[in-house]
C-alpha cells in the first residue's frame, strides 16, 4: 500500500514535466492542455513560478512582495487544479533578474522530462518570442510551446 | 498628500455596501466636505437609488469592447473635477481595454495619489488570496480579484454586516436581484451554508485587518521589533510562527498558508524539518529539501533542519528558543494500529507548548482521495 502510496505522490511514471511561467495572468487552455498531457503521460506537474528581482536587491534577497503575493496564489490554483485533474505537483519560485535569467537559473536546477512554455498573447502573460528562441537553442531535452488562440480571453 | 481610503467590504452582494457608503458620504456632505459619486453600481435597487439622492453624480464616459458601447467610470472627469471625497464603488471591477488601467483599484490608486479620499465598496470573494479558499467553501470561482495589499493599504475596512437570513430575506423581498434571478440565485450562491462561509471569512478577514493596523500602530509607538527584543518584550508585540515541514511535495501547501498567515499578522516565519538522527536525507527527499530552502529564501523565511527523536519535542525546544506563538502542522496521517490510543500530534503540541496557537492545514489531495477526482465521482 505504501508503495502504491508513493508512486501515486510522486507522479507514476517517474516523468516530470516542467511548466515555467510568469506574470499574474496564465492562460487557461495553456494549463488545461499541460495538465492533460501531465495526466496522459502519468507525469508529475512541475510550475514553476519565474520571479523578478530589481538590481537594487541582492539576486538571494527574498522576492519582492507583489511576487510573492502573484505567484503563491497562482500555484495554489495550479495545484488546485492539477489535483482535481488526478495529476501530482510539486511547485517551484525560482529567482533571476530577467524572465530569461530565471528559467537558466531553473533549468540548472530543476530535474525534468519536459518543457512545456506557455507562449505570451494578448489577454495572458507568457514568453516572449525572443525568450523562447532562447529556450529552445539553450534547454536540454524536449520543450513545448504552447500558445493560445489568441483571441482566447480565459485565463487564470 | 495621499487621500484617505476607506473599504467597506461584506459578505455578498445585497449587504449593503453601497448603501452604507452613500449613507457615510452624505454624512461627510452634511459637515461641510465636497463630495462627488466617481461611479455607482445602483443595480437598479430603490434603495440605493434613493441614498444617492442629493449627492453629485459624475457622468460615466463611453467606451467601445468588442463592438459594443459600455459605460465605465470617467477617471479623468474625477481629476478635472477635483472633489474632496469621492465615492467609487466596486473596487475589483475589470476594466475594458482601452482606458487608463485593467483594473479599477488602479483607477483608485490615481484618485489617492491626487489627494483625493476615496470610498469604495467590495466584496470578500474578490480578495485574490480568499479565491481558493471561497471557491472551495462555496463551488463558486470568481473571476474578478485584487491583491491583498489593497486591502492592507485601505486606512480604514468597515465591515457591512448581515446575517445569511436577513440577507436571503432581502433576497426573497426582491431587495438585491429583480424577480426573474431569484430563485437561481436561491439555488446557487445564495444559500445560507455558503453565505455563513462566507460571513465567517469576512469577519475573519476583517479582524486579522484590526490586528494588523493595532500591530502595526503599536511598534510605531513602541520602536522596532528588534528595539523591543532588546527589552524583552517581544511576546508582548509581534508573532512568529513556526511551521513544521517535511521534505515531501504536500508541505509545500503549508509552507504557502503559513507565509500568508505570516504577512497578515506581520510575523517571522521560521520552517522546522526535524530530520531522524543519522539519516540524512537523500534522491528525492534532499531534492525537495534543497525546493524547500530555495522557497524559504525566495519567501523570506528561515528553513532550519534540527536532528531530533521526537517531532514535539524537538518543535517545543525550537519554539522555545526562536519565540514562537503560532504553529502550523500539516494534516497528520490517519492513526492506525496501537497509535490510535495515545495522544495525538496536535494535541501533544498543545500540551508541549502551553500558550502558542496551534493550526492544522488540510492536506487537499488527501480531502480528493476521500472523494475521488471529479471524474471519478461522476461515474
Amino acid at each position: 500500500v505504501s508503495f502504491l502510496r508513493r508512486r501515486r505522490a510522486t507522479g507514476g511514471s517517474g516523468r516530470r514535466i516542467l511548466f515555467p511561467f510568469i506574470g499574474s495572468t496564465l492562460s487557461q487552455r495553456t494549463l488545461d492542455a499541460t495538465l492533460r498531457l501531465a495526466r496522459s503521460q502519468d507525469a508529475t506537474l512541475v510550475p514553476a513560478y519565474l520571479a523578478t528581482i530589481p538590481h537594487h536587491l541582492s539576486l538571494d534577497s527574498p522576492a519582492p512582495l507583489r511576487e510573492s503575493e502573484t505567484a503563491l496564489p497562482m500555484l495554489e490554483l495550479i495545484e488546485q487544479r492539477a489535483t482535481h485533474a488526478g495529476v501530482a505537483v510539486d511547485s517551484r519560485i525560482e529567482r533571476g533578474r530577467t524572465p530569461r535569467h530565471a528559467l537558466a537559473e531553473m533549468l540548472e536546477s530543476e530535474r525534468y522530462d519536459m518543457l512545456v512554455v506557455p507562449a505570451k498573447t494578448s489577454a495572458s502573460d507568457g514568453f516572449e518570442p525572443n525568450d523562447i528562441a532562447w529556450l529552445l537553442e539553450n534547454a536540454p531535452g524536449e520543450v513545448l510551446v504552447l500558445r493560445p488562440e489568441p483571441t482566447e480571453t480565459r485565463a487564470v | 498628500v495621499r487621500g484617505h481610503y476607506k473599504i467597506f467590504l461584506g459578505m455578498a452582494a445585497g449587504v449593503g455596501k453601497t448603501y452604507r457608503m452613500l449613507q457615510e458620504g452624505k454624512a461627510e456632505q452634511a459637515a461641510g466636505r465636497d463630495v462627488v459619486i466617481g461611479y455607482l453600481e445602483p443595480h437598479a435597487r430603490a434603495e440605493t437609488e434613493a441614498q444617492a439622492e442629493g449627492l453629485e453624480r459624475l457622468p460615466r464616459r463611453t467606451v467601445e469592447f468588442r463592438g459594443t458601447t459600455v459605460e465605465e467610470m470617467d477617471l479623468p472627469a474625477i481629476f478635472q473635477r477635483a472633489p474632496e471625497l469621492c465615492l467609487i464603488d466596486e473596487l475589483a471591477h475589470t476594466n475594458p481595454p482601452g482606458v487608463e488601467h485593467a483594473k479599477r483599484y488602479e483607477d483608485i490608486e490615481d484618485v489617492l495619489d491626487a489627494g483625493i479620499d476615496v470610498f469604495s465598496t467590495v466584496n470578500v470573494q474578490h480578495l485574490e488570496s480568499l479565491n481558493d479558499r471561497v471557491a472551495e467553501l462555496t463551488g463558486v470561482r470568481v473571476r474578478e480579484t485584487f491583491p491583498d495589499s489593497v486591502l492592507v493599504s485601505a486606512d480604514e475596512v468597515v465591515l457591512v454586516d448581515l446575517t445569511p437570513e436577513a440577507l436571503i430575506g432581502r433576497l426573497r423581498a426582491g431587495k438585491v436581484y429583480p424577480a426573474e434571478r431569484v430563485s437561481a440565485a436561491l439555488n446557487n450562491f445564495f444559500r445560507v451554508e455558503n453565505l455563513a462561509a462566507l460571513r465567517e471569512v469576512a469577519l475573519r478577514q476583517t479582524a486579522e485587518d484590526v490586528e494588523h493596523k493595532r500591530a502595526g500602530s503599536v511598534v510605531e509607538a513602541l520602536g522596532t521589533r528588534e528595539e523591543l527584543v532588546a527589552d524583552d518584550a517581544q511576546q508582548a508585540v509581534s508573532e512568529r510562527i513556526l511551521a513544521l515541514v517535511t521534505p515531501r511535495t504536500r508541505s509545500q501547501r503549508l509552507v504557502r498558508r503559513a507565509w500568508r498567515s505570516a504577512q497578515r499578522l506581520g510575523a517571522e516565519l521560521d520552517l522546522l524539518y526535524v530530520q531522524p538522527p543519522g539519516r540524512p536525507p537523500r534522491g528525492e527527499e534532499r531534492e525537495q529539501l534543497e525546493a524547500m530552502r530555495r522557497l524559504a529564501s525566495v519567501l523570506g523565511a528561515t528553513l532550519l533542519v534540527e536532528e531530533g527523536d521526537d517531532l514535539v519535542d524537538t518543535a517545543a525546544r525550537v519554539a522555545a528558543e526562536r519565540g514562537t506563538t503560532y504553529v502550523l502542522i500539516g494534516q497528520p496521517p490517519p492513526r492506525t494500529g496501537l497509535r490510535r490510543f495515545g495522544e495525538s500530534l496536535p494535541d501533544r503540541l498543545l500540551r508541549k507548548l502551553p500558550g502558542v496557537d496551534v493550526r492544522i492545514v488540510a492536506d487537499r489531495s488527501r480531502r480528493l482521495d476521500s472523494f475521488g477526482p471529479p471524474a471519478e465521482r461522476a461515474r
